[in-house]
């Protein structure tokens, strides 16, 4: 699965994104977890989006779903 | 214009007067337009620029549903929001938001609300360089999933 990164987590990331293998039936908290024993500085409030929308922790990811790893936005 | 929303976002520089007239109409009796700039100085230091990045295609669709839900909660009949990405200037636009309606307040309203809205979701982010060359990203709001409809 491949997921994106924006603005400051994309430099904490160190790219624009990243591919990861996760079981059938990862939950969007799933991915956080793993993102975090991987070394990413990410805090609690981390919002995620799948399928341009933002998602709960208890979303199950799917094959080809479009994930996003979103830092607090700031537009304006 | 055909549709009564309208949202863009990308780096082509702003023009408030054609998002004025992408949502004008003869039923309305009244036309909002905010316009948001980039300020010369933040928190006691000069900046020298503002740039913008956006999650472009999350971007514009979340945007998008600002404006509708805006028609669902106004009293209005058209809404237009742009926000430019890239590098700006002070004094450059960043962000503008049209609307029509047959009353002010409600068209006051319901552009500020957009405004606000943008502010806590749409995946915007900007960072400032400052006239020293040091840059930061500014601090923003954490989005969270809405109940799904």
């Amino acid at each position: 699965m491949t997921v994106l990164f924006f603005a400051s987590y994309r430099e904490r990331a160190g790219g624009p994104r990243r591919e990861l293998e996760l079981p059938a039936g990862a939950r969007v908290s799933d991915l956080l977890r793993r993102l975090r024993e991987e070394g990413l500085d990410l805090p609690e409030s981390a919002s995620v989006a799948v399928n341009r929308r933002y998602a709960a922790g208890d979303r199950e990811l799917e094959e080809g779903d479009e994930v996003a790893l979103v830092p607090p936005v700031a537009g304006g | 214009m055909a549709e009564p929303t309208a949202a863009a976002v990308g780096p082509e520089p702003l023009d408030p007067e054609e998002l004025r007239e992408a949502v004008a109409s003869e039923s309305s009796g009244a036309v909002v337009l905010f316009v948001g700039t980039v300020r010369r100085e933040n928190r006691g230091r000069e900046v020298e620029s503002l740039s913008y990045e956006a999650y472009d295609a999350m971007a514009v669709e979340e945007l998008e549903r600002v404006c509708g839900e805006a028609l669902e909660r106004f009293e209005v009949e058209r809404i237009a929001a742009r926000h430019r990405t890239g590098r700006l200037r002070p004094g450059e636009a960043s962000v503008a938001i049209a609307a029509t309606g047959a009353h002010r307040g409600p068209t006051f309203d319901a552009a500020r609300w957009v405004m606000e809205e943008l502010k806590r979701r749409v995946p915007l982010w900007k960072k400032e360089r400052y006239a020293d060359g040091e840059e930061r990203w500014l601090d923003g709001q954490a989005p969270t999933p809405r109940r799904e409809t």
